[in-house]
């Protein structure tokens, strides 16, 4: 929607932790995740004061023991106390997945930062290194490492933790491989700060947060492999772990099931508390973005309000060469806190045979909203809340999606406003050219290519055979503007919608464009809606426009009537905003009428 | 494509070549007196010195590794400690075994959790929030606990399968395939939570990408639009999960095989660690990352296939 290039600003400084906790807090499954981790590192400290028994000794009537009895969970295989040894176990366990964590973070957060933002010859090194410890199983390493450090489990957490140390570089370099080429960071080297006060004012506030957020997967992992070595029974057998719990469970899994079940349930729900708070803190991060997609389809989208003003007239055809009149149309997006926002109130336009229709107004002004509410190619969550949309008779706001797409490409075709990111990457333009004609008119794969490639001579292409077998990333963006133009024209529609076609053009190209757009307009007699917000474009190709602002078609009326007598304050807004003869302090232009030559186009 | 294919292979065979001297180096570099351990302490000085000569213990570190490498290369990894059995027979007899286990998980994996990815991330709502949760939860939980409670279930209480052991397919399809079940599923769970996510996450990414909306401006299908386009776009960053879990499997092999007693090479490389056989591990070390190279570069050919523009650089 924006027209200008988005700024480049530092993150929110204010107090970006505050914040991620406080959404933290709101998610019920993180915040219960958090208590339940607090619980279990509370146990481990507090062990002796929770239970009387040691966990190294062994009384022979205590053997497999049931719950109960002096003993919470019974004894294990030697008779030792089932609940102590879980309780000092967790302080190994968390111990363990602390060293492995610290030594990931550090090793892989320092050479991550370093090769992020100096480069160089470290940066290929390290690389290098990660992609040799990423390639190789954990498990493998670590037996091929115990079989040479002997059974330490700390000298295998401070192993593994190399070797999780590859993720976190990863994720560092990517990260501040971004930031330094942000403009705050240029401006901050150019204003004279040294490069360890760039790293310490703005790379780590940003590398922060996607450490944390590893941090919680990395200590899950972690505490997985340690156990699952002490259940290999390849772990230090002298001290109490969980590990080595399942292990003694799993080997008397027919005398006493309970056995197995602790230890068990402990990890699992260490390791799902870890990765769900993680995962809680990713979510809280993207809040904005997470919270849209979970409420996606609790919009009423289609849901069309009957008692809105326009409902109950009859399509008065007062000129049979009315293609498209739109009644009353409102839309509307659901809002993550369940309500809706309605941007478009209720606007009405028509569209007729041959002729071309300006829809004008600056960006977030509603117009390119109306313009997908017609075809009904609103985004996510967005829907039509009110108002009819009359093709021929027929209301598209209440058609179904399976009669919509029998008219979009058909009836209706759609030019967009970014050539190269609305063709889609992985096909080359013949075979996206072809679909749409094999389906709407019914040719076969030689006769659809054959009409593709006249289309794509049609539209100005060069060597359209050529072009026709490229991949889209082979053409520049003015050819791409043209493939898209071909492709909307296809199957001949009766009303062509174009939002912006030329914005994101050279200035050479647009005027191209615009020509070809009137060219085209008039070998097949097409109505046209164009979606502008541009004064030149208008007074070049529309024949009517109106003028929108904030979800309201402020004024309407031929394009000669706007230009010579506009009223509303904010049309001359929009025309003071335009580059005038005054203005510009060049006399050659032309002053702004209907035929005014085209360098009005490029004026944007 | 064929310069692209040999960097890739010079890529990998470097790899190797750091992996295999860095693994040497670490393994034999060991403190411990190899030749007296291996011969008992009643051995006598005589017999422990005349040992290590034998292992070829005495020779400096390098010359080592390169008569290793000479030999490598010629398909000859040594023979092991115990046994006094080629490693690369050793290895042989057991990677058919690990290779089924992880290939059969990784497809099946491939195949469910495309399916609930692309599910979750077209139909959205309360089926995307169900499969997110239980593919959290199943990426949280260690595989082996998984199978813990499948052995539980299924072997113990149920009875349906024989709680471990393995049959050769050689000797009947059938129990083979009944004894590769509980292994492939614990492997499975957690690699289809793992992937599935990933795909939801890719496949939204290319739902929102604009050419989709402008492929359903000329009047493409639902089904044409996501089957056909965003899919496509989609399976890049969806190969490149598989492998990582593909990684991940072999790993996780290594306690799995252990548990159902399926000799394969994570059981061996277990075995070959408490006995100290330092020649075997080498072996399966070299042995595991030759399987990840390969099907590293296996996901880089697809992946040019799939990417037009990698195809071209």
């Amino acid at each position: 929607m924006s027209d200008l290039p988005p700024i480049a600003l530092p993150p929110d400084t204010r107090s970006p932790d505050a914040s991620l906790a406080q959404r933290l807090l709101r998610d019920p499954l993180g915040l219960v995740s958090l208590v339940f981790l607090g619980v279990v590192v509370l146990a481990a400290v507090f062990a002796p004061l929770l239970t009387s028994h040691d966990p190294g000794v062994a009384v022979l009537q205590d053997v497999l023991g049931d719950p109960g009895d002096g003993h919470l969970l019974g004894g294990d295989s030697a008779g030792r106390d089932v609940f102590a040894r879980l309780l000092y176990g967790s302080r190994f366990s968390l111990l363990g997945a602390a060293l492995a964590l610290a030594v990931a973070v550090l090793v892989g957060g320092v050479s991550g930062l370093v090769a992020g933002y100096f480069g160089k010859w470290f940066d290929t090194l390290a690389s290098g290194a990660a992609a040799v410890l990423m390639a190789l199983p954990g498990m493998v390493v670590l037996l091929a490492a115990r079989s040479v450090i002997g059974s330490s489990a700390w000298w295998a957490m401070a192993i593994f933790g190399i070797l999780l140390s590859a993720s976190v570089f990863r994720l560092v370099r990517q990260t501040v491989q971004s930031v330094r080429n942000e403009l705050y960071v240029d401006a901050a080297r150019v204003a004279g700060l040294s490069d360890l006060r760039i790293i310490f004012r703005h790379v780590l506030r940003v590398v922060r947060a996607p450490i944390i957020i590893q941090a919680g997967f990395i200590a899950s992992v972690a505490i997985a492999i340690q156990a699952g070595l002490e259940f290999l029974g390849l772990g230090d057998m002298s001290i109490p772990t969980w590990g080595s719990m399942l292990n003694d469970g799993f080997s008397r899994i027919y005398q006493q099931p309970l056995l197995i079940l602790w230890p068990s349930l402990t990890i699992a729900l260490v390791c799902l508390a870890l990765t769900l708070v993680a995962n809680a803190l990713r979510d809280a991060l993207e809040s904005t973005s997470s919270r849209r997609r979970a409420v996606t389809l609790a919009v009423p989208v289609d849901t069309v309000d009957e008692t809105s003003p326009a409902a109950g007239t009859a399509p008065t055809a007062d000129d049979d060469r009315t293609v498209l009149r739109v009644e009353g149309l409102r839309v509307g997006y659901a809002m993550p806190d369940g309500s809706t926002k309605e941007i478009v109130h209720g606007i009405d336009l028509d569209v007729r045979r041959g002729e071309v229709v300006g829809l004008i107004g600056e960006s977030g002004s509603g117009k390119t909203q109306s313009a997908f509410a017609v075809m009904k190619l609103l985004p996510e969550g967005g829907g039509i809340l009110g108002g009819r949309v009359l093709w021929k008779g027929r209301d598209l706001a209440r058609l179904s999606e399976r009669d919509m797409t029998r008219i979009r490409g058909k009836e209706i075709a759609y030019v967009p406003q970014e050539p190269m990111s609305n063709l889609d990457p992985s096909f080359t333009i013949g075979t996206q050219l072809v679909e749409p004609m094999r389906i709407h008119l019914g040719l076969n794969r030689a006769q659809a290519r054959t009409r593709a490639i006249e289309l794509l001579g049609r539209v100005g292409i060069q060597n359209p055979e050529r072009v026709f077998r490229s991949h889209p990333h082979q053409v520049s963006g003015g050819m791409a503007q043209r493939v898209l133009i071909a492709g909307a024209i296809s199957c001949e529609p009766e009303l062509l919608i174009a939002d912006e076609p030329t914005t994101a053009l050279d200035v050479t190209v647009q005027a191209d464009i615009l020509d070809l757009l009137r060219d085209l307009q008039d070998d097949f007699d097409m109505g046209v809606l164009l979606v502008t917000h541009n004064f030149g474009v208008v007074a070049d190709l529309c024949d009517r426009v109106a003028v929108m602002r904030e979800g309201h078609i402020v004024e309407r009326g031929s394009t000669r009537d706007i230009f010579v007598a506009h009223e509303h304050p904010y049309t001359t807004q929009l025309f003071d905003a335009i580059l005038t003869p005054e203005n510009t302090r060049h006399p050659y232009q032309a002053p702004y009428l209907p035929t005014a030559p085209r360098t009005e186009a490029s004026t944007s | 494509m064929v310069t692209f294919l040999a960097r890739r292979l010079l890529t990998g065979i470097a790899m190797l070549l750091v992996i295999s001297a860095l693994a040497f180096v670490l393994l034999y570099l060991t403190g411990t007196d190899i030749a007296r351990s291996l011969l008992g302490d009643n051995a006598s000085e005589a017999a422990v010195a005349l040992r290590a000569q034998q292992l070829g213990l005495d020779d400096p570190l390098l010359s080592r590794y390169a008569d290793w490498l000479g030999g490598a290369v010629q398909g000859d990894l040594g023979t092991s400690w115990f046994s006094g059995a080629p490693v690369i027979d050793v290895l042989g007899s057991r990677l058919g075994v690990t290779l089924s286990l992880v290939v059969i998980s990784t497809l099946i994996s491939a195949v469910v959790a495309t399916t609930l990815g692309v599910w979750a991330a077209v139909r959205r709502g309360w089926v995307d929030r169900v499969v997110q949760f239980v593919s959290l939860g199943g990426a949280a939980v260690p595989n082996y606990l998984i199978a813990l409670g499948l052995v539980t279930l299924f072997a113990i209480n149920l009875g349906w399968f024989a709680p471990t052991g393995y049959t050769r397919p050689e000797d009947s399809i059938g129990k083979w395939a009944a004894s590769i079940t509980l292994p492939v599923l614990a492997l499975t769970i957690g690699c289809i939570a793992g992937t599935a996510q990933q795909v939801r996450s890719a496949m939204i990414d290319a739902l929102r990408q604009d050419y989709v909306r402008t492929l359903r401006s000329r009047g493409l299908s639902q089904r044409s639009v996501i089957y056909k386009h965003v899919l496509r776009n989609a399976a890049g960053p969806g190969l490149s999960v598989l492998a990582l879990q593909f990684v991940g499997l072999l790993g996780g092999a290594v306690i799995i095989e252990q548990m159902f007693a399926v000799p394969g090479l994570g059981s061996l490389s277990v075995s070959s660690t408490v006995q100290g056989d330092i020649p075997v591990i080498m072996g399966v070390v070299v042995v595991v990352a030759i399987i990840v190279i390969v099907v590293n570069v296996i996901i880089d050919i697809a992946h040019g296939w799939l990417n037009p523009k990698a195809r071209v650089s």
